[in-house]
């Protein structure tokens, strides 16, 4: 597959599929950095908001001693044809040139999903209740991030928060605003085996612009061409060969954390 | 009791019988109204509609529906633009059903959508690069125009038409007919496309993906052409119900042969493109994504069953039999013909909505399925007994069917 050149000053994820446990500690982060109220009772894994998503992944080739990994899944931050983008009727969705981060603005979102069914990567979520925090919890709330009503489609957005903080810190630190900022994504903070690595190939934070294009990194379905910011890694051809289509098999589908 | 409403010569049931067919309407459409308020106050959690089956029943009908409503630009076209003068006995009736459509459509996509308060956000910051903003903008259009085009066989009412000034209004309006027959066949060239472009641009969704033209994929183009195809046997077979219905005469076969055989050899090229098309979907598109279109029939319930039904059994023998004069000249032949076509169209969207979103994308995906919930089955049957009612009562007090005094008073 051809490699693509990220554009060194735009943000990469790295996620080692090797080192993930399957613990779930990223998708329990990012719902408290990002203000993801607690499911509603009647929420399943088809209805309930998780912008990152462990999902696991076996290869259906062996047996029952069958290989399994895991792999999060946060929205894939596509840098070409964002599938997202340009089937948004109202210009609720753009890409973020500086950054490449694609932003969901909920508050221009009419909710016809539209975005989601384009998304092949099922990394979108939609609002189907309102959002709701047991009393006292709201005191919880992070106050960089706007909480969603319901009716709108969100996703991940590399933490924008977080971004914003660390850009205010480095403007006070002299540092011109063209410069990419290094921060961390909540979900990267809290991987108790450190899979996941993020930051800019310009500044090579936790060596991602080295990552990105060593033998064992692969992106999800790169034949569709949306050249996607996430990428994975992985040393076992199975699961490399599955993720890019160029399989033989693979089967089952299981939320954990 | 309202006779004087109704127009003169014509034969309409008593006040009594209408009523009763009024209140069964109404009570049905109270109970879909309940529907449609649950999920407009609770939210979109009274569907059984999720985050990966993000559209589900009432998308698929309001493709089908919109397809059905064709009727009313495609009769325009050929009555006003190509001077077929025969097509003036249905040409009331397919305004009224393109108005029913549109309007029904509309009010359910206002349910669908998760903030209907903000669809006016489409109109202030539009994204001109989104099937779905054309979609919007020329629907709302359209919508407009059928209305004003229904507004002259609605001031031909004869109470109403013995007040001058609306009588005026209406001669006026009727002028500009075919000025917005024309806008409506441009409008409607654009939408209808549209809405097959809503999935054929959909590249992460390697099943309903089409190559095409410049910025069009090849759905856009075959939504046109079965829309043009289902619109005159959607005509066709409203006007043979309405007839069975009233117990009445309401044009002369030859007028609704004359559809049928419009709507074969449409239905023809629709088949013949829709062949091409897949031929080409399953041997170069979706293979260039590394997605074998075999798999996407060895999943669950939609096997290449579907494929043959919608192209051969709903598509090439009604057009066949729409071509067949002796099929036609039998009037039970033709309904029966004209319902396999309806169907064929509403298969195609069923396909493009409901089976593309069903299939996985991602290697690890898994298949799923989806049933509506009761309430978005009776918001559906809202719109159902809203069509009805309106239909009824535009049926019995106004002149739908300009041969039908003629036709009847022969009879008699």
């Amino acid at each position: 597959m051809k490699s693509i050149e990220i554009s060194p000053s735009q943000y990469v994820m790295v996620i080692d599929a090797d080192r993930c446990t399957g613990c779930g500690a990223c998708m329990v982060a990012c719902a408290i950095e990002n203000n993801v109220a607690p499911a509603h009772p009647d929420a399943t894994d088809r209805t309930g908001v998780t912008w990152m998503k462990v999902v696991k992944v076996s290869s259906g080739n062996n047996g029952d001693g069958k290989p399994a990994c895991y792999l999060p899944l946060p929205c894939q931050q596509c840098a070409a044809e964002t599938p997202c983008v340009t089937v948004c009727p109202q210009n609720a969705v753009e890409v973020d040139q500086q950054t490449g981060i694609v932003f969901q603005m909920s508050q221009r979102c009419l909710g016809c999903r539209y975005c989601m069914a384009a998304c092949p990567y099922h990394a979108r979520y939609f609002n189907w209740w309102d959002p709701e925090w047991p009393e006292g919890m709201e005191q919880t709330l992070n106050p960089d991030v706007a909480p969603r009503m319901r009716g709108v489609v969100e996703k991940c957005n590399f933490c924008h928060g977080r971004y914003q903080a660390a850009r205010a810190s480095a403007a006070e630190h002299g540092q011109a605003s063209s410069d990419p900022v290094t921060y961390e994504p909540a979900c990267a903070q809290a991987c108790p085996t450190r899979a996941i690595k993020f930051g800019t190939p310009a500044n090579n934070e936790q060596g991602v612009g080295d990552l990105v294009h060593s033998s064992s990194a692969f992106r999800l379905l790169p034949r569709l061409g949306t050249e996607p910011r996430v990428y994975y890694l992985s040393k076992h051809k199975w699961i490399r060969q599955m993720a890019q289509m160029e399989k033989e098999t693979s089967t089952g589908e299981e939320v954990h954390g | 009791m309202d006779s004087k409403f109704i127009t003169r010569g014509l034969e309409r049931t008593s006040l009594r019988n209408f009523s009763v067919w009024v209140l069964f309407w109404v009570v049905v459409l109270g109970f879909g109204l309940y529907g449609a308020y649950l999920c407009l106050a609770e939210g979109l959690n009274q569907t059984n509609m999720d985050n990966r089956f993000v559209f589900g029943l009432w998308i698929f009908l309001d493709l089908a529906i919109i397809a059905f409503g064709a009727g009313a630009f495609f009769t325009g076209l050929l009555l006003y633009i190509l001077k077929r003068s025969e097509f003036t006995a249905v040409i009331n009736s397919a305004v009224v059903i393109g108005l029913i459509c549109y309007s029904g459509a509309v009010a359910v996509l206002a349910i669908d959508v998760g903030q209907p308060l903000r669809a006016w956000f489409t109109f202030w910051h539009p994204n001109a690069h989104s099937m779905l903003t054309e979609v919007t903008f020329c629907i709302s259009c359209y919508l407009v125009v059928l209305a004003v085009e229904y507004m002259p066989i609605l001031l031909k009412n004869r109470k109403l038409k013995e007040r001058p000034s609306l009588l005026v209004f209406q001669h006026n309006l009727h002028k500009v007919i075919p000025v917005l027959a024309a806008i409506g066949v441009f409008l409607s060239f654009f939408h209808q496309g549209s809405l097959g472009g809503l999935y054929g641009v959909l590249k992460g969704r390697p099943f309903a993906f089409r190559e095409g033209f410049g910025i069009w994929p090849s759905t856009f183009f075959l939504f046109v052409l079965s829309a043009a195809a289902i619109g005159p046997s959607f005509i066709l077979l409203t006007t043979s119900l309405v007839s069975k219905i009233s117990r009445k005469k309401l044009v002369k076969p030859e007028v609704l042969q004359s559809l049928g055989r419009i709507s074969g050899w449409l239905l023809l090229a629709y088949v013949l493109f829709k062949s091409v098309d897949t031929l080409v979907w399953i041997n170069r598109t979706s293979p260039s994504l590394l997605f074998s279109p075999y798999e996407y029939y060895n999943q669950e319930s939609f096997g290449t069953w579907i494929l043959f039904a919608e192209i051969v059994v709903f598509g090439l023998v009604p057009a066949l039999m729409l071509l067949t004069r002796k099929i036609r000249e039998h009037r039970g032949w033709l309904i029966t013909a004209g319902l396999l076509a309806c169907a064929g169209i509403a298969v195609n969207r069923f396909v493009m909505t409901i089976q593309t979103l069903a299939l996985p994308t991602l290697p690890f995906d898994p298949f799923l399925s989806y049933i509506p919930s009761w309430q978005e089955i009776a918001t559906f049957i809202a719109v159902i007994a809203y069509g009805v009612l309106l239909y009824s009562f535009s049926f019995r007090y106004l002149t739908l069917f300009p041969q039908e005094r003629d036709l009847n008073s022969l009879t008699r």
